[in-house]
């Protein structure tokens, strides 16, 4: 019902001209559309109860990020769900409400520009402040240093969910954007919507912004959270491209007949159809197994097939389309873009099927 | 079969790659290494020097100023300049309109025609495609009636790679309407600047406007522009279709382009190793470099049988479809390379001028928009499902 509800939303206040207009434009999102959701729920559905949301099921997620899909809305979300889900699992409830009402945009932090070995130290660290080498000093408060890669809305965040290497482990720090000493450099990305490379130079941050001294679980919440979101939103987008591939094939005339009347390319969209059910099963299975046991695993699988479908269906839908399926008027090139970038977000299909190789063999170990 | 080149042959290769190291100016160099934004300047700039040595029409024979090379020297030609990151030569004027009119132009039409495109005061645009007649070109509408001297034009052609730069137009017109699709098409000459003609781009998914609509309103066009015979158009255009699809396979460009995305992986690391050494990255790799290996192959031996007095047939539309597929998996894989970082969208970065610094690893920026724009290799020039179309035609004969 809640998908329902947001299709007619953004059907009617960002049809895919307007949407390029906001996804293209200077801030690259619109607050309006956002606030807009928000009221309508679409952010409490992320979250449990136990942290002041409604939903916040695995099924809840797939039902929103693939509506966002569908009408390749640009707005915060990924991050509101990354970061409340860590927060959530750090058992912060405490500042999630303004993320949960729209109020505080919020960017999830922690990938970086640097490459790292999995068990490796972040290069971005953070250190205790006024202290000696043991500790606290007289006020407290962290300082951090490093950098930070392709934020997704880094610019419009209020707070940024960093993460940041200390003595102790990896801890997770609740970022005001307007800090002294923090660098946002934002830019367009391809598919729309923006990012940014995100620079921390002696941040300083008192006591009360480290949201976990050990933010492994809260991090892999986050990035299970993420995934499910970036597989729904996929589905999403993919629907619309078959169903305007099948539509230009039904109406598009050469040779006499309308080009769906070749057989060649009949079944080349019956291909891409059935893949699509088959990424659809993925989703289902992410969304069934999210926030138990199985999870990773039935996540690295679903990351895995939306990517390796998603190429194959933003191939074919232009390939089918012709040139006028390269083109920025046609919405097509949108979906194909979009569909073709989630699979570099949060490890493509080739981390993931070794992920899921990984994963397989440590429970049979 | 002999596969290898005669000693001749390679002192050919050697001379070819003198001239590249001593003459490609290292700006172009850079822009074509890096899929940075060529400019018009910088591709009548390869033009003037390869002109200047006699090499630009490379299959053009020699009283016309072409530098009376075999199949195999031009193929040499093609891949040792694509292997040092020269630019692409501009095909229109050189590579397409100037063999139809040695072929079946007057010979006013080659005495004038053809020294401007040697020498760069003509730059041609083709006028083929219609929003109606993409693969099915034979059903193009663009109308010329005999009115006089004249033809007056009335139309729309679409797809014309840099139109915007062209002052003129090789088009193909309906003469006849009440022929069979084939039979009613003739092939003219048009000036850009005659009235009644606008240029509107195209702007693709990347952002890029390298194409255009070419509308065309009551333009009168000289009898005299016409090529060759009315209403035998279609034999012309298909000729010219052939030379279209010569060095289609594009091996030595994608050879440069494979060394490049091997030094990417190399430089490149994920979960701390480089990304050659990612198992799944190493054998997309593999898969790539096998398939591209196989192609040239191939190429070559379509190329001894030409040399040999052979007509390629299907074997042009084979080269095309595996020379473009293999093109397209090495820029889906560059991208890939890059993961996140193929996100950034800064199309100003691949521009002449641009001081900043763009972000993330070098080149990532370029990656993204050169897999999408090369989307359109499997589309143009016959689609890989027309070029299957005729290849199975050759063989089944349904």
């Amino acid at each position: 019902m809640l998908g329902d509800t947001v299709r007619r939303f953004l059907a009617e206040k960002a049809p895919v001209e307007a949407r390029n207009r906001i996804a293209y434009g200077d801030i690259g999102y619109s607050p309006e559309i956002w606030r807009g959701l928000a009221e309508l729920g679409v952010i409490g559905a992320l979250f449990g109860e136990e942290v002041g949301g409604f939903g916040g099921g695995g099924f809840d997620i797939m039902v929103v990020f693939h509506e966002i899909g569908r009408a390749l809305a640009v707005e915060p979300f990924l991050g509101a769900l990354m970061v409340g889900q860590a927060l959530a699992a750090a058992g912060r409830a405490d500042v999630i409400e303004g993320i949960i009402a729209g109020t505080t945009i919020a960017a999830f932090a922690h990938a970086e520009p640097q490459d790292r070995a999995a068990g490796d130290p972040l290069a971005t660290r953070a250190r205790r402040d006024g202290a000696g080498e043991n500790g606290a000093g007289e006020n407290g408060g962290w300082t951090i240093d490093g950098a930070k890669a392709v934020v997704a809305h880094g610019e419009a965040a209020d707070v940024l969910l960093v993460s940041a290497q200390t003595d102790a482990g990896v801890a997770l720090f609740l970022v005001p954007r307007d800090s002294a000493g923090l660098g946002v450099r934002g830019y367009a990305n391809i598919d729309g919507g923006r990012s940014a490379e995100v620079t921390l130079r002696g941040v300083t941050v008192p006591d009360a912004a480290l949201i976990t001294a050990d933010g492994a679980a809260a991090i892999a919440a986050a990035e299970a959270a993420g995934l499910l979101a970036l597989c729904a939103e996929a589905l999403g987008a993919m629907e619309i491209a078959r169903d305007h591939t099948v539509d230009y094939v039904r109406t598009r005339k050469q040779f006499g007949v309308p080009i769906g009347k070749f057989q060649a390319l009949q079944h080349r969209i019956a291909t891409v159809l059935l893949e699509i059910e088959q990424a659809r099963s993925a989703v289902i299975n992410a969304a069934d197994a999210f926030g138990g046991d199985a999870a990773p695993r039935a996540l690295a699988a679903a990351k895995y097939t939306i990517g390796a479908t998603g190429q194959l269906v933003a191939e074919e839908a232009i390939q089918l389309h012709g040139g006028i399926g390269m083109t920025w008027e046609l919405p097509l090139s949108h979906y194909a873009k979009r569909i073709t970038m989630i699979d570099g977000q949060l490890g493509d299909q080739d981390e993931h099927l070794q992920r899921y190789i990984a994963l397989g063999r440590a429970a049979t170990a | 079969m002999d596969l290898r080149f005669t000693p001749e042959e390679e002192l050919f290769r050697e001379e070819v790659r003198d001239f590249l190291r001593d003459h490609l100016p290292e700006i172009l160099r850079h822009k074509v290494r890096h899929d940075l934004t060529m400019t018009k300047a910088d591709m009548e700039e390869w033009h003037a020097i390869l002109h200047a040595r006699g090499w630009l029409a490379s299959h053009w024979p020699e009283q016309y100023g072409g530098p009376g090379w075999t199949v195999v020297q031009r193929s040499i030609f093609e891949d040792e300049a694509a292997r040092a990151h020269a630019p692409r030569i501009v095909p229109f004027g050189v590579g397409m309109l100037g063999p139809v009119l040695i072929k079946y132009g007057s010979e006013e039409q080659r005495r004038t025609i053809l020294p401007r495109i040697l020498d760069g005061r003509d730059w041609w645009c083709q006028g083929y495609s219609e929003p109606g007649a993409g693969s099915d070109l034979a059903s193009l509408k663009t109308s010329a009636v005999r009115d006089g001297d004249h033809y007056i034009v009335n139309g729309q052609k679409t797809w014309t790679t840099l139109g915007q730069f062209a002052n003129r137009i090789f088009c193909l017109v309906r003469t006849d309407p009440t022929a069979k699709a084939q039979e009613g098409i003739s092939f003219l000459l048009i000036d850009m600047d005659t009235p009644g003609i606008e240029v509107r781009p195209i702007v693709l998914l990347d952002g890029d406007a390298e194409v255009n609509e070419v509308f065309f309103t009551d333009v009168r066009v000289p009898v005299a522009n016409l090529v060759g015979e009315e209403n035998k158009g279609w034999t012309y255009a298909k000729y010219l279709l052939t030379y279209e699809r010569t060095n289609i396979a594009g091996v030595g460009s994608s050879m440069a382009a494979f060394d490049r995305l091997r030094t990417i992986a190399g430089k490149l690391t994920r979960g701390g190793r480089p990304l050659r050494d990612d198992p799944l990255f190493a054998a997309r790799m593999a898969r790539v470099e096998i398939d591209l290996a196989n192609m040239a192959t191939t190429n070559m031996r379509v190329i001894a049988a030409a040399a040999g007095g052979g007509a390629p047939g299907a074997e042009s539309s084979m080269l095309k479809i595996k020379g473009t597929e293999i093109r397209q998996a090495i820029t889906a894989l560059t991208r890939r390379a890059y993961g996140p970082y193929a996100q950034p969208f800064m199309p100003e970065a691949l521009e002449d001028g641009y001081n900043g610094e763009p972000v993330g690893p070098e080149d990532a920026i370029a990656a993204a928009p050169a897999y999408f724009n090369n989307r359109k290799l499997s589309i143009f020039g016959g689609s890989n499902e027309v070029q299957k179309n005729i290849i199975s035609k050759m063989i089944v004969g349904l």
